[in-house]
């Protein structure tokens, strides 16, 4: 059923009882064209543009629990695009462009909100980098502008802006089209699109084995039986290494519980959204009133899906040095995720040393903006066979060659 | 906030640590001997494990002594704590 | 007036009236009360307005579950937004108002929304606002405008917070019967111990019972305990103090509120953080009441029954005088009694056809009337309850009832039944379980060193809470090495009561979507019809539906409504309760301030600042500071009314034509020492360190394993077996932790000793032609001619009478020494250079100058002209790399990439106008003419005007750039201009590096 103004309006006349689900919860089919391994935001993307963009649309996605409920839904939902390296923002250009029209896409209000990013310059180095990375954005067509702190002090007026701060802010650079979505509709609104294209989704699914045929890839096992495919596309975030070792694998990568949390829901008070890498925090206001607040990662390997409680105090302390009024509200609930990091702070999109098996991860802390982008060229890796332009620099190889993106400037803390 | 038992001071919180990866992962005695492959194995590839880690960890502020540790990486329960080369 | 205070009774003190601000209209209450408690005493029903339908609202629960009260307290800096009315104490003069209501709380133009409720349900922002696409941004508006609760101060915080850290045996969370017995056996038994409830009082549900123990009233027993454990030297009692985390390893985080019950603005410390790491822990923070779920059961008047009859026996307020009890379940009979006695009149309603047990026969003798097997299936009235509809039940769920009796109350109060509070032993990792015979869920198998106790763990009778309390206590202490001690159990009164019967859903007379709203969860005005709606979308994990509904998101995070909100699912799913499970619990358990947990680390005290020795006299000296990590550094002296600019062109211009000095103490340095240092440092470093003499310096780099350059600085071979490495200033304390763990982990056989020096030894830079003469004007004991003291070499000398340690080595270019001297004289030793550079005009510099000296020279800064992808090649230093050793990072340099041709390698660049100062980081083009996304060819990574050369001067990095000597390339300038500039070498002044060779 289409959503519409219109069509909240007839169902509210008939109590609400017409809607339909917006996806099925189908039986497995005993054979797909590609099976995808994970069911958050980049698995679902992955799967709607392979129905898409490549009419491929025997295609299971496979979750061991819920749909979104990995960091698609323990993300602080920032989207931007000004990464420092051309390979790494054109990719999330590329993202961002889908981000712009995707309610319109997927028929689903993901309520993409470009209010705007401030990544804030605290000494003459960050100054340094922040031109540079504004520099190249513009050359990329990106839209970026370096701004001083005066300016800062009139579009943000709660920020500490004060000379003699511990780590005074002498400027900014600042993306006007990027901002924040709603993490958990993009789940569901991919989930839903997908799934009205034929795309089987099939929660509670786990994959236990990845099975190959002379060098190929010919199914999976799973906790709901067997499953036969050609083509499958890993792409279960934290959990990427378990899913390699299946197939005889090793990642480079490594996963790490990364936290945030929310406040109780305040009046509109912070318009935009704030970072800041020498301080270590970054900030945004939910629609609903919440402070949302990443922090940075925890520095020991953990599966956990939480971090070590210091982590969330040194958040609190960036937090309340950049905005002082913030110290007397309060945190409601705090949380954690699994994130893979790369050495180069950079991802994985890549066909593996298996025939037809394929690999999206080593998103580190920055994966929910680029959750359209990643499906999109994902979706064009696995039904091609061959990387799309856009993510041709981010394969397996770059680790041997020593071709690596090094985005530690522009994702330092987290994003 | 994990309590970590250092094999030289005893049980300490873990902000007084740093973490230092996998242990175990041995410098290749003649790195020009390797494939790119290899060393890129070497350098960047990581076993990553859920559950059973075999890690380093470092007294940062304390002995500032490095040490062994088998921790889980899911219960983050640790096993066992140990003085390198023991 | 008081008008629902009773006359006598209560924790509260009639002596001490004090007088608040509701919604700015004044009102009294006493001391001992609650904003809450003095607001029913007043009458005052409406207190908020709903979240998204902004319906009336009144107080339903009396402790953290309370999802309507939510007010703001205060005003200015210190005003404090979103507590609960039921756990703000009340002070004299406190000024509190709604969060909710515009323009104001009786009218409030956005409770057409409830009128419109239909169009609102769950998830109804997914299926529209889409188009036109560009208003989003305006609708966003609106919806931000008309959600959060309070306001955020506008002023920083003027209070203070403090964290410490503690250690104990035993902690004890929660201090009602359970947890003072836990802790009464812990502490007997010799265990240190803590024990934290987070009322201000210790007793928690005793502190309103009409149970007695040990034969005397429940309250007096706590006063007993308290007593007890107040006098041993090793407990500590933490009243107003929430454990609000569990986590790993036995550690546990408690928020303790020490000043709001006193004021706003009051001197001290506002809140503690206690970190505490327990061997063991006793959790028991008892257990919530379910509200029951009816048509409008959320009017003003509707509150839970141990609510009711905590404000009447423990703040002596009625909040009514007709009142219903609606129940399910023996407990709320006592609150049928409470009424009673309080003077209200009192009608039960028992969903159960046998009704209560021995209460129920209390209840009777009192000639209150009980209706059984009825259940309440609407509330009429709007701002407040008018009265109930009730009708006859069969105990069938699915059954459509028929309301027969209608009747007018203005109190209704409900008992769900109870639900444990596992949120603890949640976040500790343990699974909580559903108890088919208790209806609800427990704390199952633990997953640390913890044990839940009494009604949180399923115990509703006294005497067993008691017991399991006692036993609790003794399990914990004999774990922790002690014996348990023998502790009597006090007697206490037992009444038999009937089985609860699971109600989570009241039928009513039209179907649940079309009924009046039967809400769930409040605060989020979640209904039946929301959840029902979510599962028919396909919505079915209790995760999504918890997400898409918002049910247990508010900020009571679902203590009141989660348990019916998953019993509501599992019916619309046909599942039984325990397959739907539970969401997880995460921190806090109620809400903490950010201030707290952040406590004395914020602001000047966020992060250390490091001065070195000589700061004062540079803070004299009117410089400004720049921030180099942790270092303030001075940035330059500025003569006069100079800027930035005009003092950098005079600094440079005086130590390029006389002498300059300045403070390089920040430098990293690191004394390496033993029998096998050598080995160690060409192991480290890039060049052959075994080939350096005793006395002679060098420069070094050192290299990451993946051949990118990580450090950079002088080294000097003291004797032998001795080195003085020196590093950057942000690479001090990573590099020694770089060589301090290869030493340990790869290398444990080099016997190799490192110290830092850091911090022990301070540098001092005296740079330009007339640098040998000011320290031969200080009186220098060694002879500081070439012959004896080359370039690149190091002396121990005295230097006016103070020893140093001497470096004849140069970071701009000119003959320049480095004294490095104890810091304790480093001060002393800066002011008598000064003095022995008088005649030729000493002048000081900062960070800037240095920096364009340098960079006249073509020398890099690592982390500025670096930046984690630029090898030694890059920077054209293949003359650094041996080739007849291994050392870290080589075997990355035959790499594929790190061979190609067209690597950005470092240059010079030269605006061809000659007067462009190109701004750092600027990216470089080729092709003015090229379409968006632009290709670039480099950027720009150090960029000075020079006084000395007379025009601007730019390092850079450029795609094969020392092949494109004197091409031009073009700076893509903010403005959108192209400036060309001619690609040059790096090294801008003096190539052949004679001047410091003299």
């Amino acid at each position: 059923m289409k959503y519409s103004a219109l069509n909240l309006v007839r169902n509210a006349l008939t109590g609400n009882r017409n809607w339909t689900p917006a996806w099925r919860s189908p039986e497995p089919a005993r054979e797909y064209d590609v099976v995808i391994v994970g069911g958050g935001g980049h698995g679902l993307a992955t799967a709607y543009y392979l129905a898409k963009e490549h009419g491929i649309r025997r295609v299971a996605v496979l979750e061991k629990g819920w749909i979104g409920g990995g960091n698609t839904g323990r993300n602080t939902t920032i989207v931007r695009s000004n990464y420092l390296w051309t390979e790494a923002s054109l990719l999330y250009e590329k993202s961002m462009q889908l981000w712009e029209g995707l309610s319109q896409d997927l028929n689903y209000n993901v309520m993409f909100s470009q209010r705007g990013v401030y990544n804030l310059g605290h000494t003459l180095q960050d100054m340094r980098d922040i031109e540079r990375r504004v520099s190249a954005n513009r050359l990329n067509g990106i839209d970026a502008e370096v701004v001083t702190a005066a300016q800062l002090k009139t579009a943000i007026p709660y920020l500490d802006t004060s000379p003699d701060a511990r780590y005074p802010i002498l400027g900014a650079s600042l993306q006007r089209r990027a901002g924040v979505a709603r993490h958990d509709a993009v789940a569901w609104g991919f989930a839903r699109a997908a799934d009205s294209l034929g795309v089987d989704i099939i929660e509670q699914c786990e994959v236990t084995a990845i099975r190959t045929e002379q060098g190929g890839v010919s199914a999976v096992e799973t906790t709901r039986g067997t499953i036969r495919a050609g083509k499958v596309g890993v792409v279960v975030a934290g959990n990427a290494s378990v899913l390699a070792s299946m197939a005889g694998l090793r990642l480079p990568v490594e996963s790490h519980p990364l936290q945030a949390f929310v406040s109780e829901p305040l009046k509109p008070v912070l318009d935009t959204v704030v970072m800041s890498n020498a301080v270590h925090g970054y900030v945004s206001q939910s629609d609903k009133g919440e402070l949302v607040i990443g922090a940075g990662i925890d520095a020991y390997l953990g599966y956990g899906q939480r971090g070590s409680f210091p982590t969330i105090e040194h958040t609190m302390e960036a937090i309340i040095t950049l905005f002082p009024i913030f110290s007397r509200v309060r945190m409601l609930r705090l949380w954690g995720g699994i994130v893979d990091v790369c050495p180069d702070a950079c991802p994985i999109i890549s066909k593996t040393p298996v025939a037809g098996l394929y690999f999206n991860c080593g998103w580190g802390t920055g994966g929910f903006k680029a959750t359209p982008g990643s499906g999109w060229t994902f979706a064009h890796t696995i039904a091609q066979d061959r990387p799309h332009e856009l993510n041709a620099p981010f394969d397996l190889e770059r680790f041997t060659t020593g071709a690596l993106i090094d985005e530690h400037g522009a994702a330092a803390v987290a994003h | 906030m994990l309590l970590i038992k250092c094999p030289w001071c005893g049980e300490r919180a873990e902000t007084e640590f740093s973490y230092g990866g996998e242990a175990g992962i041995t410098r290749p005695r003649d790195p020009d001997a390797l494939s790119d492959a290899e060393w890129a194995d070497y350098l960047f590839n990581r076993t990553n494990p859920r559950g059973a880690h075999e890690e380093l960890w470092n007294h940062a502020h304390g002995c500032r002594r490095w040490f062994g540790a088998e921790r889980d990486t899911v219960s983050y329960v640790i096993a066992r704590t140990y003085k390198l080369g023991s | 007036m008081q008008i629902n205070r009773l006359s006598q009774g209560g924790r509260i003190d009639r002596s001490k009236p004090l007088g608040f601000r509701f919604n700015g209209k004044r009102y009294q209450g006493f001391a001992g009360d609650t904003l809450a408690s003095a607001l029913l005493a007043n009458g005052v029903l409406l207190v908020s307005r709903s979240f998204k339908l902004h319906r009336p609202r009144g107080i339903v629960a009396a402790g953290s579950d309370e999802p309507n009260a939510i007010v703001q307290v205060g005003s200015g800096a210190s005003t404090i937004p979103n507590l609960r009315a039921t756990e703000v104490e009340l002070y004299d003069g406190l000024k509190a108002r709604s969060t909710k209501g515009w323009p104001g709380l009786r009218f409030d133009i956005a409770a057409l929304n409830d009128r419109f409720s239909p169009l609102l349900g769950a998830g109804f922002y997914y299926k529209t606002f889409m188009r036109p696409k560009a208003f989003w941004k305006h609708y966003e508006r609106f919806i931000r405008a008309s959600a959060g609760f309070g306001a955020a101060p506008q002023r920083t915080d003027p209070d203070r917070y403090e964290h410490c850290n503690a250690h104990c045996d035993v902690l004890v969370a929660g201090a009602g019967p359970a947890g003072l017995m836990a802790a009464l056996v812990a502490a007997r038994s010799g265990a240190r111990v803590i024990v934290a409830d987070e009322q201000n009082e210790f007793g928690g549900a005793l502190l309103s019972a009409s149970a007695t123990i040990d034969g005397q009233p429940a309250p007096d027993w706590v006063a007993t305990v308290v007593a007890e454990l107040s006098g041993y030297e090793d407990v500590t009692v933490l009243p107003r103090s929430t454990v609000f985390g569990y986590h790993d390893h036995n550690f546990l985080t408690l928020a303790e509120r020490c000043t709001d019950h006193i004021g706003e603005r009051v001197q001290g410390v506002r809140q503690r953080l206690w970190r505490v790491r327990a061997k063991q822990v006793v959790l028991a923070q008892g257990a919530f009441e379910r509200p029951l779920v009816f048509c409008n059961n959320d009017r003003p008047g509707v509150m839970t029954a141990s609510a009711v009859s905590t404000y009447i026996r423990r703040y002596a307020v009625c909040p009514g005088k007709r009142a219903v009890v609606f129940t399910n379940n023996d407990s709320a009979y006592e609150t049928a009694l409470d009424l009673r006695a309080s003077g209200a009149t009192v009608i039960v309603i028992d969903s159960r056809s046998g009704g209560a047990g021995a209460l129920g026969a209390a209840v009777r003798k009192e000639g209150i009337t009980v209706l059984a097997a009825h259940v309440v299936t609407d509330v009429t009235g709007r701002r407040k309850v008018a009265g109930v509809r009730v009708a006859q039940w069969s105990g069938d769920v699915t059954a459509r009832v028929e309301n027969t009796i209608r009747i007018d109350c203005d109190l209704l109060a409900v008992s769900g039944g109870w639900s444990p509070a596992v949120h603890l032993h949640s976040h500790s990792g343990g699974k909580n379980v559903w108890e088919e015979s208790l209806h609800c869920f427990v704390p199952g198998e633990t997953a640390q060193a913890c044990v839940s106790a009494g009604s949180g763990n399923g115990k509703w009778a006294l005497d067993a809470c008691l017991r399991d309390g006692r036993d609790a206590g003794a399990a914990v202490a004999s774990r922790c090495g002690f014996e348990a001690a023998e502790v009597p159990l006090p007697s206490a009164s037992d009444t038999a009561v009937n089985e609860m019967q699971p109600l989570w859903r009241v039928p009513a007379v039209k179907d649940p979507d079309r009924c009046p709203k039967q809400f769930v969860d409040y605060q989020n005005d979640t209904s039946v019809a929301d959840i029902r709606l979510a599962v028919r979308e396909g919505y079915r994990n209790v995760e999504h539906v918890k997400r898409y509904t918002a049910l247990g998101f508010g900020t009571d995070q679902g203590k009141l409504g989660n348990i019916n909100g998953m019993a509501i699912l599992a019916e619309c799913l046909d599942e039984d309760i325990k397959d739907v499970g539970t969401t997880t619990f995460r921190p806090a358990y109620t809400p903490v301030t950010f201030g707290v947990g952040a406590g004395e680390n914020v602001g000047e005290l966020l992060d250390p600042v490091r001065k070195t020795a000589i700061h004062e006299w540079h803070e004299q000296h009117g410089a400004p500071f720049e921030v180099v990590g942790q270092w303030h550094r001075p940035w330059y002296f500025p003569r006069g009314d100079e800027d930035l600019h005009a003092a950098v062109a005079r600094e440079c211009l005086a130590t390029r034509n006389s002498v300059g000095i300045m403070d390089a103490s920040t430098l990293g340095k690191i004394d390496a020492q033993g029998p096998d240092v050598v080995e160690f440092l060409e192991r480290i470093y890039t060049h052959n360190v075994g080939k350096m003499k005793v006395g002679r310096c060098a420069y070094g780099i050192m290299l990451g394993e993946d051949g990118m350059v990580m450090d950079d600085g002088v080294m000097a071979r003291l004797a032998e077996n001795r080195f003085y490495l020196t590093t950057t200033t942000g690479g001090a304390a990573p590099v020694l932790a770089w060589l301090e763990t290869w030493l340990q982990t790869e290398w444990p056989e080099l016997e190799v000793y490192l110290t830092s020096l850091t911090e022990t030894y301070s540098t001092i830079a005296v740079a330009g032609p007339n640098s040998r003469r000011v320290l031969q004007n200080a009186g220098c004991s060694i002879d500081l001619e070439r012959e004896s003291f080359p370039f690149m070499s190091v002396r121990s000398a005295n230097l006016a009478g103070i020893p140093v340690q001497l470096f004849r080595v140069s970071f701009s270019g000119e003959l320049a020494f480095e004294v490095n001297i104890d810091s304790r004289y480093a001060e002393q030793m800066w002011r008598l250079l000064m003095q022995a550079g008088q005649e030729f005009d000493i002048t000081p510099y900062g960070t800037e100058t240095m920096h364009v000296l340098r960079a006249e020279k073509g020398f890099v800064i690592v982390g500025q002209d670096t930046d984690g992808s630029v090898t030694p090649v890059d920077l054209g230093m293949n003359w650094m790399l041996s080739k007849d050793k291994d050392y870290l990072g080589k075997r990355s340099l035959a790499r594929k990439d790190c061979l190609r041709e067209d690597r950005k390698q470092l240059v010079g660049l030269l605006s061809e106008d000659g007067k462009t100062v190109l701004p750092e980081g600027t990216q470089l083009v080729d092709d003015t003419g090229a379409p968006i996304p632009v290709p670039m060819c480099g950027h720009v990574t150090s960029s000075y005007f020079s006084a000395c050369l007379g025009h601007p001067i730019a390092l850079a990095l450029v795609a094969g750039g020392r092949a494109r000597r004197d091409e031009t390339t073009f700076a893509a300038m903010q403005d959108g201009t192209r400036v060309p500039v001619r690609i040059v070498s790096s090294v801008f002044y003096d190539a052949k590096g004679e001047r410091q060779n003299v």
